[in-house]
């Protein structure tokens, strides 16, 4: 294993997250303290409702917390307006999303270009990264397929190439194999795992089972919105 | 930043080419019809300008009776004379040629074809002061004119209908009782607001007074045809032959003129004011429908933003600013309505060339409303993306995210 870094890449301080106002109001995050330290691999869980979506969200800047303090790299994330924010994702953060979320009648290679469409690079460029990454999950004969066309495995690695291919320094992964089979589960694991461990990319996931946690080097548990448990996994 | 904009946008409006097809329906009929409309209604402008100034440079008419008009009763009022004419180019300033004029209608033959022709007696300074051509032969001496010489020069019309494609000169037609040769042939015209001006034939006045009605008296010119100099003050040069022609007729201070005198500059700035009327009307109205298309493209949009919440959601959680979401909705919008004002003008543009044959007009291209259509299009999309755009940009997220 590597030596441990100097400081932490992800610190939450006492961070709240409330839905709704007045009597409507809920609060899905009750203060959590987290430090997750760069090139780590966190495994997320809890049951159903327990906030880890929220947390995640609020890792990946799609959303604000509502009290506390969340420092990514150093910086103070809930100071950062909304551009500041748009510019973060783009440049530091990627995410996969547990319904894939990709661009219908779309092909595989423009969905995976998309983040790079952002980052303004020449069209060769992009075209090539895409499909590298394309290649890296094993997709490269379907770069043309839109995803409709692709089955579930293969649109979530789809989505997972389209958030390599910016090489992220952190990558926010909301259940990456929520609804694969098993088979199809290990490939996946198999390949976030290889992220982690060859390109040192720091990776947060949020899982139900508890053998996709297993290829983490560390489980949270979430319930109630507070972390219940955060415990490193056996070498 | 800019580029890449166009080249989501560009991407985007591919991958739905029917829904961008509609979007812009209405912009692209709006524009043809906007265009179609103005430059039909220039052409119809110039048409008339053209055969107003066809009838004759500078032309002032001399009438009797107290106003123009085809049947204003001029029972009483004395026709003018030979001298009257004279005294016109003698003394008028700003007077550059003077045709007296005598009219009638008679019944014209050649072999077995025949028709009623008006038949005009005048001097040669006719043919100058209106704007005729001579498009084969020639008009007549001086000569022919002093000894009315049974000769005449006839209109396009009359040579078609009585020559079909024989060659008329130097055939004789019966005209009335008298048998004329027919010396030349007139340029064609064409239709004027007052008829056929090609069914037309003109004799010396000589011929007229004496060979065709006979001499009734002195007072026998229907019309006195006056061109003036170009750049003369026409107001004043009418004013003149008013004050002379009062005297002329007896006059007294306290009666009204018994002749009137039509100036046809005045008519075509008249009749062009009028047609360019039409024109900008015509135009608005067909701006609105521009309008209503511009319209129909926000509507559609502003759907479109909902249809698409997902796809904005996707592009901001990979780091699309908000400025960038607005700009690629703009630019959509933008790309969509210029595109549509090109194909407008376009089908206006083939529309036009169709209709002017159709109706025989000639078709003048004028670049300047096209231009300003193209701009105007583009400038539809910027105001009715405007707020669809927005409305995309403001977009939070994980809202557009949870979208379904
Ligand atoms: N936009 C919202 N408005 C109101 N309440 C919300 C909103 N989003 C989430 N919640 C509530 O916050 C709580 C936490 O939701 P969250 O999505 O984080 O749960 P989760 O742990 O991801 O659950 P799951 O395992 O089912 O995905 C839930 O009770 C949910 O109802
Ligand atoms: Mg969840």
């Amino acid at each position: 294993m590597n030596a441990i870094p100097p400081r932490p890449l992800i610190s939450l301080e006492r961070l709240t997250k409330t839905y709704g106002q007045g009597d409507a109001a809920f609060q899905a995050l009750r203060g959590v303290d987290l430090t997750v330290r760069a090139g780590e691999f966190v495994a997320i869980m809890g049951p159903s409702g327990s906030g880890k979506s929220t947390l995640m969200n609020i890792l990946g800047c799609l959303d604000t917390p509502t009290t506390g303090s969340y420092r990514y790299d150093g910086i103070a994330v809930q100071e950062l307006d909304v551009n500041q924010r748009a510019l973060l994702r783009r440049h530091a953060l990627g995410f996969i999303f547990q319904g894939f979320n990709l661009l219908a009648r779309t092909s595989a290679l423009e969905n995976v270009e998309l983040p790079l469409l952002y980052r303004r690079l020449p069209r060769k460029v992009r075209h090539e990264k895409a499909r590298e990454a394309l290649a890296a999950v094993g997709l490269a004969d379907k770069h043309r397929n839109t995803p409709s066309e692709l089955s579930g495995g293969q649109q979530q690695r789809v989505a997972i190439a389209r958030a390599l291919v910016t090489e992220p320094r952190t990558l926010f992964a909301d259940e990456p194999t929520g609804n694969l089979d098993s088979t199809t589960t290990g490939e996946i694991m198999e390949l976030l795992s290889k992220l982690n461990a060859q390109r040192g990319i720091t990776l947060l996931m949020v899982t139900h089972e508890d053998d996709v946690a297993a290829y983490a080097q560390r489980t949270v548990h979430v319930k109630d919105g507070l972390i219940a448990s955060d415990r490193a996994h056996a070498a | 930043m800019l580029w890449n904009a166009l080249a989501i946008a560009i991407r985007e409006i591919r991958r739905n080419i029917t829904r961008a097809f509609l979007t812009v329906l209405g912009v692209i009929i709006g524009v043809a019809a906007v265009v179609t409309m103005v430059t039909l209604g220039h052409a119809t402008t110039n048409a008339v300008k053209n055969q107003i100034s066809g009838l004759g440079s500078n032309l002032l008419a001399l009438r009797p009776g107290a106003g123009f008009g085809p049947r204003m009763p001029s029972a009483g009022v004395p026709d003018f004379s030979e001298q009257d004419a004279v005294l016109i180019l003698e003394q008028i300033a700003g007077v550059a040629a003077v045709a007296p004029i005598r009219n009638a209608s008679f019944s014209t033959v050649y072999l077995n074809n025949a028709r009623s022709t008006n038949v005009t007696g005048s001097t040669v300074s006719y043919f100058g002061i209106h704007n005729w051509k001579i498009a084969d032969g020639r008009v007549f001496t001086d000569a022919e004119y002093r000894s009315g010489a049974a000769v005449c020069v006839i209109g396009n019309t009359v040579k078609k209908e009585l020559f079909a494609s024989e060659n008329p000169i130097g055939a004789k037609i019966r005209i009335g009782t008298a048998a004329c040769e027919v010396i030349g042939v007139l340029s064609a015209k064409g239709q004027a607001g007052m008829g056929d001006q090609d069914d037309t034939i003109v004799v010396p006045l000589t011929t007229i007074q004496r060979r065709l009605l006979g001499k009734t008296s002195n007072h026998d010119i229907g019309q006195i045809a006056i061109s003036a100099q170009d750049g003369a003050d026409t107001t004043a040069v009418i004013a003149d032959i008013t004050a002379l022609l009062r005297q002329r007729r007896n006059l007294q201070p306290n009666q009204d003129n018994n002749f009137n005198i039509f100036d046809t500059r005045q008519i075509a700035d008249t009749l062009s004011s009028s047609t360019k009327m039409m024109t900008s009307l015509l135009g608005a109205v067909a701006g609105i429908s521009l309008l209503v298309g511009g319209i129909g493209i926000m509507n559609i949009m502003l759907v479109s933003v909902t249809e698409r919440t997902r796809e904005i959601g996707i592009r901001l959680a990979l780091g699309a600013t908000a400025g960038e979401v607005l700009l690629q909705f703009l630019v959509e919008a933008i790309t969509l309505s210029s595109v549509g004002g090109i194909a407008g003008i376009l089908i206006a543009l083939a529309l036009c060339g169709g209709l002017s044959l159709l109706i025989q007009l000639p078709f003048v291209f004028d670049a300047q409303i096209n231009v300003t259509a193209f701009f105007f299009s583009a400038a539809v999309g910027i105001l009715f993306g405007f707020a669809p755009a927005r409305r995309a940009a403001r977009l939070d997220p994980i809202d557009a995210l949870r979208h379904e």
